[in-house]
């Protein structure tokens, strides 16, 4: 009887382990956010968002985007539907759910007369951390985005880059399974972005989820797997990075010329644009071959010294996806 | 959260806010200071002087408990106002509001921060008025309750101010317009017994009226009013003020979007 008691506990154990290996990291359901002054952010979202997932949630300004983020972490209040962050439910049980969650967002919301490492140890008092061991946490993180040797400044005195990084510490200071960043690479410079993807990539790796928003669609495909994107309060598109650019069927081409064009050279079914005198742009479909364009060119005199793609691949698909939305609901203004 | 965690996170807010006010001492505890030591000079000393006595009393032993209630009173307020409207200003609120933190935590964290700062103005007025005026306490209990429930009402008061206010104006309004007031016809200068019938009877709404007299009670023995209405007074407007900021705090209003 004793064993039989002490079985139990263990085997529920295990099967709630198994549970909640299986529930999302996220997952948000018919979503609406109206605000006072009437402006619906968020008509009915639906969202999921597995564990140890990097996700991208792209979207134009006032799409909706920073309200779902609000919503997650408790900032703004939802009007209707559900938001369970790793299956517990952000309104029955926010002690749990917020616990789970760490949140970078998109503007500096720290006391600038405060330094850095009283910054992160007061946080970590929030969620419940004491002192020594915040303080351990504090000197690690701080140690990983570079700003250990500034922990004792002012915080108004850091530089735009070192106060992003130092809302990522703060983030990350209870140690989150969810991490949120509201475009955290926001005017920071090359170098320091992308050693700050390195940081989120070695995170991500560790375990801990990770949604992303970002203006910088280069940067969501080269960290996120999956990709939603948000328009006027709807998701318009929800699927993985592979097979969102699967969709792109043609790309665009510069071709840099070593003779100086004096007009336009024409390549039969490939629409190409003169530049400049030296470099002409060229639309090539997937069905279509690029040694096609070569061989025009060889056969015209023109040799081409170097070729680059236009734009950024998923930069096109963003703008026509949300460009047809735009499209749809114009038709659809236009009907009533 | 735990209850220990739930410790934590009070201890954490309560240390930041002694903190924050220690740090800016030539704005928090340097000036109230300087504020009654003149108000010591000169209406106790200089004009006090030729008052003679107020209710059987020295002037100047008259007007030390309601100068030191005064002080305890403005500085309670300010600090709460001026610190939770200044978090609200720079967004740094919003670390509190993305953690565990209950709100009833938060409340107590910031009220428990303005209470240190009013009492410990209160307590340097003490000191310093020894120098100006002999007086023993008539009651210690009575003085120390008073006291306490007098911080924490105004602290309190403070937040609710802080949760409304959009602008820095929004905090100065009602320290200036209502707290001021209040407190200079709440019986700090003069005993309501030299006020005609009308004024009497309009000075018994004021709630600074009942917390002077029941500390100058607790100091020096004596007192307009019944010091069980004073605490009734208190405790009640405590107990509103305590629920309306909790309720506006669960809310989120001008909080949260």
């Amino acid at each position: 009887m004793v064993t039989l008691t002490k079985r139990l506990p263990h085997h529920q154990i295990w099967m709630k382990h198994l549970n909640s290996k299986k529930q999302p990291a996220l997952s948000i359901k018919n979503l609406t956010k109206v605000y006072d002054d009437s402006f619906q952010a968020l008509k009915g979202i639906d969202l999921d968002v597995a564990q140890g997932d990097f996700f991208a949630l792209l979207g134009p300004n006032g799409a909706g985007k920073s309200t779902t983020i609000g919503i997650i972490c408790s900032l703004v209040r939802k009007t209707s539907g559900s938001v369970t962050i790793f299956g517990h439910d952000i309104d029955e049980d926010f002690s749990t759910a917020k616990q789970y969650v760490g949140v970078v967002p998109q503007e500096f919301n720290f006391n600038q007369f405060e330094k850095p490492i009283d910054i992160l140890v007061a946080q970590a008092g929030y969620f419940g951390i004491v002192a020594k061991v915040a303080l351990e946490r504090a000197e690690k993180y701080l140690k990983q985005l570079g700003l250990w040797e500034r922990r004792n400044d002012l915080s108004r005195n850091l530089s735009g880059g070192m106060k992003r990084r130092l809302m990522i510490a703060r983030a990350l200071i209870h140690e989150p399974r969810l991490l949120v960043l509201d475009e955290p690479t926001a005017g920071v410079d090359i170098e320091l972005r992308r050693s700050m993807w390195e940081f989120l990539k070695e995170i991500n790796q560790q375990g801990t989820t990770i949604i992303l928003t970002t203006h910088y669609l280069e940067e969501a495909e080269s960290l996120c797997r999956n990709i939603a994107i948000i328009d006027h309060g709807t998701i318009v598109k929800n699927t993985s990075i592979k097979a969102l650019l699967k969709q792109l069927n043609r790309e665009t081409f510069i071709f840099d010329t070593r003779q100086e064009l004096s007009s336009c050279p024409v390549i039969t079914d490939y629409p190409v644009t003169l530049v400049d005198n030296h470099s002409i742009e060229i639309e090539v479909l997937k069905t279509q071959s690029i040694n096609e364009v070569f061989v025009a060119l060889s056969d015209q005199n023109i040799d081409v010294i170097s070729m680059r793609n236009k734009s950024n691949r998923l930069e096109e698909l963003f703008f026509d996806m949300v460009e047809k939305n735009l499209s749809a609901k114009t038709v659809g203004q236009n009907d009533e | 959260m735990n209850n220990y965690q739930k410790w934590v996170a009070f201890d954490t807010i309560l240390r930041r806010e002694l903190r924050r006010f220690m740090r800016i001492w030539p704005q928090t505890l340097l000036p109230p200071v300087i504020t009654i030591i003149l108000y010591f000079v000169i209406f106790g000393q200089l004009i006090g002087a030729r008052i003679g006595t107020m209710s059987g009393l020295p002037y100047i032993q008259f007007v030390a408990p309601g100068l030191i209630m005064m002080s305890v009173i403005t500085n309670s307020y300010s600090n709460v106002v001026s610190s939770f409207f200044g978090s609200k200003f720079q967004r740094n609120i919003e670390e509190l509001l993305v953690s565990p933190t209950p709100n009833w935590i938060i409340l107590l964290g910031y009220v428990a921060g303005g209470m240190c700062r009013g009492l410990g103005v209160g307590a340097i007025v003490t000191v310093l008025s020894l120098y100006f005026a002999d007086f023993s306490i008539h009651s210690l209990p009575i003085t120390i309750a008073i006291v306490l429930m007098t911080s924490l009402m105004f602290s309190l008061a403070g937040l609710i101010n802080a949760i409304f206010a959009a602008s820095f104006d929004d905090i100065s309004i009602i320290p200036t317009f209502v707290l001021t007031p209040l407190t200079y016809l709440g019986g700090v200068f003069y005993s309501i017994d030299l006020l005609s019938d009308f004024w009497r009877n309009l000075s018994m709404i004021n709630p600074v009226l009942y917390m002077v007299n029941a500390f100058r009670y607790g100091i020096a023995g004596i007192t307009d009013i019944n010091i069980f209405w004073s605490f009734g007074m208190v405790g009640l407007f405590s107990m509103v003020l305590f629920f309306s900021a909790l309720r506006l705090l669960e809310n989120g209003s001008r909080l949260r979007s």
